[in-house]
């Protein structure tokens, strides 16, 4: 963005929206609309309480476990489907099924299945993160090119060798391109999962914030989680450039 | 018998491939004479890349059989290397690793490959190239590392699809000479696919000539008198005028 003709840092108009809500906060417009800066100084207080800290590492721990297991299972089945026909038309309808399914409806039904605790969150935040993560697997090996496989079969390679030596180098920049996006929708399905079980992590913070109308504390976990979700994504992003150039020139 | 085995690499006998309905080859027999290059020209469509697959083991033929070295194959081998009209090289892997894939594939180990790798990176000219990678090579150097993959497998038989196909004019006639030497010092049998006439003419020992519809040899040509001329006089010599003429007179009615 240039203002002036002088270059301004890049996210420089998120200054203008916090300048925009501190004016409305200090005007008193609203209850639910604390001034920005009364929200960092309630972040400030909060951010090393036991609560806020517990509610973090149980955060990031069913997060980590459910894309862990979205990444791990979701990778070799999209791999797996876009090579075997079969496996495909088995699997694809499901797939595009959950993909376009409101997920937070299963999860009183997890609930019953799983218990009140990590494990039921854990399940939800994989089932919000795979199913993309299958999707763009499976696309990455259906545009792979033809000849790199005959190649492979060419020089005698095994069923074994010519998935991790190419199948999944090939598919590569897709299947990057799925698992940032599985990580963002995993982000929802974590806060969901906690907000409908709502006795862990943040879902019991923001219960117990709410509940309370303690606004600059429910806005403090609001921004923090933006936040959090923001910075993974980036970094994902950055990792997901570093194979592009390649996606572009496979041919 | 046995002798025209041993001077034959490569036997395809009576060979069919259907896809569906559509017949892409029909009763279909060619004989690759050892230490030579054979050419299979034809007009788009008529089944030469389909051949060269079904002679590689790529693809079924839906009957008949392929020898090589008199042993019928029917999946790939250490005996055949492939070398392809697109390159297909691993864009996500340096030039060494590419060069020793086929290599890898069959278990070398590592020191060992990568210095087989690095003598046919040398053969073909590419030297100091070893780390770069596929997207920061000209599309000649690409098709040098798609040939080096293929020789330093050390098969018997090399299987060329259309490899001068994508680069540029200037290349391919360096190309074309690189590989009358290779055939002269490398005691090695070339099955050689291209639908350009001049190259077919230039570069064979032998050419097929495939018509399609139905897919058959029509004719096999074998120019003698300048494959022992001077490279640079190749393309002056009156036989090779004339072949290349004949096989146009044959070819035109199929052009639209």
């Amino acid at each position: 963005m240039y203002l002036f003709g002088y270059r301004l840092p890049g996210m420089s108009s998120l200054i203008l929206w916090g300048l925009l809500w501190e004016i409305l906060g200090q005007m008193e417009v609203s209850f639910f609309l604390p001034p920005l800066t009364a929200i960092f100084s309630t972040l400030g207080e909060i951010y090393n309480s036991k609560a806020f800290i517990r509610a973090l590492y149980e955060t990031g721990y069913s997060f980590l476990a459910g894309v862990f297991f979205a990444v791990i299972i979701g990778i070799p089945t999209g791999i797996l489907m876009g090579k075997n026909k079969l496996l495909d038309e088995l699997l694809l309808p499901w797939v595009n099924t959950f993909m376009s399914a409101p997920l937070t409806a299963l999860v009183p039904v997890l609930m019953v299945l799983f218990g009140f605790g990590l494990k039921s969150i854990i399940i939800t935040t994989t089932l919000f993160a795979i199913w993309i993560i299958i999707l763009n697997s499976r696309a990455g090996v259906m545009q792979i090119n033809r000849s790199l496989v005959d190649m492979a079969n060419s020089f005698g390679a095994s069923p074994i060798d010519a998935f991790i030596k190419i199948y999944f180098w090939a598919a590569l920049p897709e299947i990057l391109g799925g698992v940032r996006i599985g990580f963002i929708r995993a982000v929802k399905g974590v806060i969901i999962a906690q907000l409908l079980i709502s006795i862990v992590g943040f879902g019991a913070l923001f219960e117990l914030y709410s509940s309370r109308f303690l606004m600059t504390h429910f806005w403090a976990v609001i921004i923090v989680l933006f936040a959090l979700a923001f910075t993974l994504s980036e970094l994902l992003g950055v990792l997901a450039r570093k194979v592009d150039y390649y996606a572009s020139k496979r041919n | 018998m046995s002798n025209d085995q041993i001077e034959n690499a490569v036997t395809v006998k009576n060979v069919y491939k259907n896809y569906g309905d559509v017949e892409a080859l029909r009763d279909l027999s060619l004989e690759f004479p050892k230490g030579q290059l054979t050419s299979l020209l034809g007009p788009s469509g008529c089944g030469k890349t389909t051949l060269l697959k079904i002679i590689a083991g790529l693809l079924p033929a839906t009957q008949g059989e392929v020898l090589v070295n008199g042993q019928p194959v029917n999946k790939p081998g250490p005996d055949r290397a492939f070398v392809f009209q697109d390159f297909a090289l691993m864009p996500w892997a340096s030039v060494i690793r590419n060069v020793a894939f086929g290599l890898e594939l069959r278990g070398v180990n590592k020191s060992e490959r990568e210095s087989i790798a690095t003598k046919y990176i040398k053969d073909v000219g590419l030297t100091g190239f070893e780390h770069s990678f596929p997207h920061e090579l000209s599309g000649g150097m690409r098709q040098r590392v798609g040939l080096a993959r293929a020789l330093s497998v050390d098969s018997p038989v090399l299987l060329m699809d259309e490899p001068f196909s994508a680069v540029d004019e200037q290349t391919r006639r360096k190309f074309q000479e690189d590989l009358l030497n290779l055939v002269k010092n490398e005691n090695k049998t070339f099955i050689f696919v291209t639908h350009s006439i001049e190259e077919a003419v230039y570069v064979s020992d032998q050419v097929a000539l495939l018509l399609p519809r139905p897919s058959r040899v029509s004719e096999i040509i074998k120019p003698s008198s300048f494959k022992n001329k001077d490279i640079n006089s190749i393309r002056k010599d009156s036989e090779y005028l004339d072949t290349v003429e004949r096989i146009w007179k044959s070819l035109r009615s199929y052009v639209e």
